[in-house]
């Protein structure tokens, strides 16, 4: 065989654009248009300094005379405030951006500390096998057993009674995301297990023992690239999931606190304000919520259906 | 048979053994039971006699171990702000809350499957797409919010059911009082049901037809159809329960979500049953009434767990081998 | 009248851009009682046309055209209702893995029964005396506690045989076997093997065995077809195909066997690999691999021309015959 001609490498955007995932993905308008939507709402919510036109934490910018304001559409409004004042006279329009943004935070690094650890212990069950194997195992079935809300609602409620109001909320964010990425470590964990326990048995394992390389970089260099479609997939879900679980806490007041709000703590209180007529401080931030959530949802559906081989669309 | 039963019984003490500790350590340092007992202006000797009478200074293990032992007996502490056993006040709010679950699995139940089946067998009927594509929109919102919608557009806006409490309700035996006994009872438990079932239908529906869609491929179904048996039969008895054995394991662990998802509907609607017990508890610093609940909660988590392994591994041939012994 | 003809049948696949062709007019036909067996390799398409005579493709394979006739009646007109009453009936299929073709939450006696009462008007006491009857025939000890039992409860080859006994429930006139002894041990494929022949013989019942084992082909069979990228390239009596095969993959199938090859020898491979069903080559699907290869091969299909007893389907039979002829006479 000549290599007289090597012809040039397509390059890495070109290759992903032409393999099946980016076949599938260019003809499918759901996929295409949620990840559009998620791109929007996460640029304009990491820029949301600079695209705000209100500070929501800046105390000196809200007067309570704004309070309750109604969207532009609606008589009576105010043209600075597009979509409204909440109670406080807080801009709605910008107290959703600092929101979104929050809540995507959390959620990402709920789900990314998750991803750590339950990968970590898979491969380590999966791969030392035998009794501490057992051992992992039977936990994650008891921590799974356990309602990852529950367990959140009682630590964060014990943790906020324990610390008071004033200490919880300074570090509210940090006890959100410590306690959803810890407590659904088992999904990750079980997933990584089975396809360490089916790859342990192929040769190219083996082969990398011979050649002297520790378990370590076997486990990750050569096991882990196996396991990595399993493990998108169930991120995407679990990103919607923690953005839901920690809305809803903040509703339930064991989150976000109200001067530095998430979705959820900005649903909660619009709450009381929907029988009195205030129906946009609770509906508009609910929207966006859910349109965030659904996106994330259809594009980890897309996902799965791309990455899993057995389904003909014939 | 036998020693999976056993297993699973230990494992269910082993955790609530874990838990029973947990709630102590919480009771140990939360709040200081003094103050709610005798108020500020009491003197330091006089702390200290009070201190010693109740046995608070005695050792961690002394503690904990008549902690456990006054829990096993049914009793667990008495609530700061009721005045009452806190066992007692939690078994009245119990009913609440039961009913509650109760209602919303009745829908999830009656609904997922005949539902989940359907769009499976067909799955590009212009219903199963419309189904599907309300589900996902289902799951994408948290329960709260369904229930926020549902107060909003039924009370506020049509006026046809109520937005919060219980209504009328009927008393049935010991602490047991009913909302399915008057029409107005029932009207006032079905707005909180479906919000409730809300969130979870759209995931049964999901799980179910994403299980028959999968049995529907496999090599016995294709085989069944070699023998010219009728589809309906196929679908129902080779292919329904295969589908349905791996959703027992999951209602089991979504039973325990529920509960949390109760702590959110009773909120929105001011149902008052255990969750919203649990929540003004936290917010009242009520330490007896939080361990309590903790306790009462982590219990029933355990037992469902173990009664749906159970109920598994006797409607699952194939399990009573291989764990033999296992 | 013969039992089943097949003419001129193409079963293609419905990919997300184009159409795969699996099988590529097929033509050949079984009298009653006689025993064929399919044989190639894994992807030539054996298994789809054992699913294809009765209707039982799956998305996205259909069959696109040609006849199959069943005992005078037309299988790919019929009507799915009428198609039922002729599964597990008239004609029965067995499975590679009994582990999983059987249902695994149902008892062996519910799967027997549901097949009587499919095709039969009968109480359920009465098919399960039947089905007592069958499992004995097919030797499998205490028939009765069988009944209750799971697929999970038992050994590979007893469920094996308790798929024969099910294919023979209904006392059918074709038996499908695709690889019916690929999942077991190799110690009890030929209890199967023999079982099979035994049962065929006996209720004069046709047989088609789907294969990629020629050793099993020569023992249990009568005709046989070779099939290659979806098309038969040689058909005739088992033993002529074996002992003088004229098609050069047959030829190159029988050199690879290890009886062929004398010790310390290398064994005889083909080289290359069978074409997958998206990259049929242009002309004779086996002309990549085949030393005989004329310029012509590579252009035209071969059409099927009957030979020495056999019908081939190869440009160059008539040449290598002769060249052959030459070889021994010098």
């Amino acid at each position: 065989m000549s290599s007289l001609s090597t012809p040039t490498e397509p390059s890495r955007w070109s290759r992903v654009w032409n393999s099946n995932i980016g076949y599938s993905f260019r003809r499918n308008p759901v996929a295409i248009v949620s990840l559009m939507i998620f791109l929007l709402i996460a640029i304009m919510s990491i820029f949301a300094p600079l695209i705000a036109p209100f500070d929501p934490y800046d105390l000196g910018q809200i007067d309570i005379m704004n309070s309750e304001y109604p969207p532009l559409w609606v008589d009576g409004a105010d043209a600075q405030f597009i979509f409204g004042t909440d109670d406080q006279g807080r801009d709605l329009w910008s107290t959703i951006l600092y929101g979104t943004r929050l809540s995507l935070l959390i959620g990402i690094c709920a789900v990314a500390l998750q991803a750590f650890l339950g990968i970590s212990i898979g491969l380590i069950a999966g791969y030392v096998g035998g009794r501490t194997d057992s051992l992992l195992m039977r936990l994650a079935d008891i921590q799974l057993s356990f309602s990852t809300l529950m367990v959140a609602i009682i630590f964060l409620a014990v943790t906020q009674a324990m610390f008071g109001s004033e200490t919880f909320n300074q570090y509210a964010i940090y006890f959100l995301i410590a306690v959803i990425g810890v407590a659904e470590w088992p999904q990750y964990a079980r997933t990584v297990r089975a396809t360490v326990l089916a790859e342990k048995k192929k040769e190219y394992v083996d082969s990398a023992r011979v050649l002297g390389f520790g378990p370590g970089r076997i486990m990750v260099r050569h096991i882990l690239p196996n396991s990595l479609s399993p493990i998108f997939v169930i991120s995407t879900v679990q990103v919607a999931n923690a953005i839901i679980s920690e809305a809803s806490l903040s509703f339930l007041g064991l989150g976000m606190p109200p001067s530095q709000p998430s979705l959820g703590s900005l649903i909660s209180s619009g709450f009381d304000y929907i029988f009195s007529g205030s129906w946009w401080i609770t509906a508009i931030p609910g929207i966006v919520l859910v349109v965030l959530v659904l996106v994330i949802n259809l594009l980890g559906d897309w996902l799965r259906d791309a990455l899993n081989p057995k389904l003909y669309k014939g | 048979m036998f020693a999976y039963l056993v297993k699973r019984v230990f494992q269910a003490i082993a955790v609530m053994f874990v838990i029973s500790l947990i709630g102590f350590a919480i009771q140990d340092n939360l709040g200081d039971p003094l103050r709610e007992l005798v108020g500020q202006s009491v003197s330091e000797e006089v702390r200290q006699e009070l201190r010693d009478e109740l046995g608070l200074n005695d050792s961690f293990l002394t503690q904990y171990l008549r902690f456990a032992g006054n829990a096993l007996q049914g009793d667990l502490g008495t609530s700061y702000f009721f005045k009452e056993p806190a066992l007692d006040v939690i078994l009245k709010k119990l009913p609440a809350t039961m009913e509650l679950v109760l209602g919303a699995t009745i829908i999830i139940i009656g609904l997922s499957i005949p539902v989940g089946v359907y769009t499976a067998i067909y799955p590009n009927t212009i219903l199963s797409r419309l189904i599907m594509g309300v589900s996902i929109i289902g799951i994408s919102i948290p329960v709260f919010l369904t229930a926020i919608l549902m107060i909003y557009v039924f009370s506020v806006e049509y006026g046809w059911f109520p937005s919060y409490g219980r209504g009328e309700i009927v008393h049935v035996f010991g602490p047991w009082e009913t909302n399915f006994a008057t029409v107005d009872g029932w009207m006032h438990i079905l707005l909180p049901s479906v919000a409730l079932a809300s969130i979870m239908l759209p995931l049964f529906v999901r799980l179910i037809r994403a299980e028959m869609m999968e049995v529907l491929q496999s090599e016995y179904v294709k085989y069944a159809k070699a023998k010219g048996i009728r589809p309906w039969r196929i679908y129902f008895v080779h292919a329904l329960k295969n589908t349905l054995l791996p959703v027992i394991t999951v209602g089991g662990v979504q039973i325990g979500t529920m509960v949390a998802y109760t702590i959110l509907t009773e909120t929105v609607f001011q149902w008052p049953g255990m969750g919203f017990m649990f929540l003004e508890a936290v917010n009242r610093v009520d330490t007896p009434l939080i361990v309590a609940y903790l306790i009462v909660v982590g219990f029933i988590f355990v037992i469902t767990n173990t009664v749906v392994d159970l109920i598994y591994g006797l409607v699952n041939p194939t399990v009573n081998l291989a764990r033999m012994g296992a | 009248m013969s039992l089943l003809s097949v003419r001129d049948l193409s079963v293609k696949f419905a990919m997300r851009d184009n159409t795969v062709t699996a099988l590529n007019q097929i033509s050949f036909d079984l009298a009653k009682g006689e025993r064929l067996g399919i044989v190639g390799e894994s992807g030539a398409g054996k298994s789809i046309t054992g699913f294809a005579l009765m209707n039982l493709l799956s998305r996205p394979g259909f069959i696109d055209s040609g006849k199959i006739t069943f005992l005078g009646e037309d299988i790919v007109q019929m009507p799915e209702a009428k198609m039922r009453n002729i599964r597990g009936n008239k004609m029965a299929m067995i499975f590679q893995d009994p582990m999983v073709t059987l249902n695994p939450v149902l008892t062996i006696g519910q799967q027997m029964v549901e097949t009587l009462m499919a095709h039969r008007k009968l109480s359920k006491a009465e098919a399960k005396q039947i089905a007592i009857v069958k499992l004995r025939e097919v030797y499998i000890p205490s028939p009765e506690d069988r009944l209750d039992q799971y697929p999970h409860e038992l050994s590979g080859g007893m469920r094996q045989r308790i798929v024969i006994a099910i294919a023979l429930l209904l006392d059918p006139q074709l038996i499908i076997a695709d690889e019916p002894t690929t999942a077991l041990d190799v110690t009890i494929q030929a209890d199967i093997m023999e079982l099979l022949l035994e049962l065929c013989q006996s209720n004069k019942v046709g047989l088609i065995l789907i294969t990629h084992d020629l050793g099993v082909v020569s023992q249990m069979t009568e005709r046989t077809l070779v099939m290659y990228a979806g098309r038969i390239i040689e058909a005739g009596r088992t033993r002529e195909i074996i002992n003088d095969p004229q098609h050069p993959y047959t030829q190159g199938l029988i050199n690879a066997l290890p009886q062929q090859t004398k010790p310390g020898q290398r064994l005889k491979q083909i080289p290359g690999s069978m074409p997958s069903l998206t990259a049929i080559p242009k002309g004779c699907p086996f002309s990549p691999r085949c030393e005989f290869v004329q310029d012509h091969c590579l252009i035209d299909a071969p059409e099927t021309v009957q030979y020495a007893n056999v019908e081939v389907a190869c440009h160059e039979v008539n040449r290598l015959h002769n060249d052959k002829a030459e070889e021994i006479k010098a």
